[in-house]
């Protein structure tokens, strides 16, 4: 239970929320990273302004961290480069496979009691533990 | 032009709030995702900040007929669970687990240079395209008939093309 940071988290979280909020109150869309960034990949017509913008959002507030508090990317376990791409390969299909990611499914799919979406989450939340069980009990620490 | 500046403002408070929850930090992620070991019940906290928030403004903002910017919601309908659902969903927590990167904060991180988090994007970017290309190939291969769908949404919402949640 060391570096337990639930107030910060809480605050954080309600800005996610609030980003969302405002996601869908001015565009009327879901504010879902995974989909977001994939419906780049297949640009359509009048679709791709907001999703481009959003990234372009989450980038520049990086850029501010990165420049006056870097710590919020400290990476403190490193993994091999071959467990990195592995991870990023899974992420990539499996939220264009099951529609979303923790932002989608686990935030806006939940805050609308959608079926799919609390199921969605169970299950990523279930691989994810069993992953990190695997990973650092049974095989002795990060790949 | 405001839907697209109300985008990038959302998406700069998306990734306020990621950073200051911890979510950019893999260590924090795992950590809570290793109830078994050291758990650190943080991203919970997360969970909770955002719904709570989003859970009531998303019942206050579809009271109105449209978005402020734009003609229409975009908001998915499907009700059914399928196979692709589960198992993408599966992947996904396994990839997050391993990686301790979820899209929004790899995505994020991607302004801090660090080589382990392009490395991730980049294939996380292979990994969606990938997803494409077989989904292409698939629906060539075989003629499907149109998937069921629950068009329901307020009336003045049209239903959307795909079966996206996200």
């Amino acid at each position: 239970m060391e570096n337990f940071t639930p107030v910060a988290s809480l605050c954080g979280g309600m800005l996610i929320g609030l980003s969302a909020s405002l996601l869908l109150l001015c565009d009327g869309k879901i504010a879902g990273i995974s989909g977001i960034v994939g419906g780049l990949l297949s640009p359509t017509q009048n679709d791709t302004a907001w999703r481009a913008f959003f990234v372009v959002g989450l980038l520049t507030g990086g850029l501010l961290f990165s420049l006056f508090t870097p710590q919020v990317f400290t990476l403190s376990v490193t993994r091999s480069t071959s467990t990195l791409i592995l991870a990023g390969l899974l992420v990539g299909f499996g939220t264009r496979l099951g529609n979303g990611c923790t932002s989608g499914h686990g935030v806006c799919g939940i805050s609308r009691f959608s079926v799919r979406s609390i199921v969605a989450t169970v299950m990523f939340m279930t691989t994810g533990i069993a992953t990190v069980y695997i990973v650092s009990h049974l095989l002795g620490g990060p790949l | 032009m405001t839907s697209a500046l109300a985008a990038f403002v959302a998406g700069l408070i998306f990734a306020i709030g990621l950073a200051i929850s911890g979510m950019t930090q893999p260590g924090k992620v795992t950590a809570f995702l290793d109830i078994f070991g050291n758990w650190d019940p943080s991203l919970a906290f997360v969970m909770m900040g955002a719904i709570g928030v989003h859970v009531v403004l998303y019942r206050v903002i579809r009271q109105r007929a449209t978005p402020l910017f734009v003609s229409t919601f975009s908001i998915p309908t499907r009700s059914d669970l399928d196979l692709r659902l589960l198992g993408g969903a599966a992947l996904f927590g396994v990839g997050w687990g391993l990686g301790g990167f979820c899209p929004g904060p790899a995505v994020t991180s991607l302004a801090s240079g660090k080589v382990p988090v392009i490395v991730f994007v980049g294939a996380m970017l292979v990994g969606m395209l990938l997803y494409k290309f077989v989904d292409r190939v698939r629906s060539q291969a075989v003629t499907i008939s149109p998937r069921q769908e629950s068009h329901i949404v307020s009336s003045s919402t049209p239903a959307l093309e795909g079966p996206q949640d996200a």
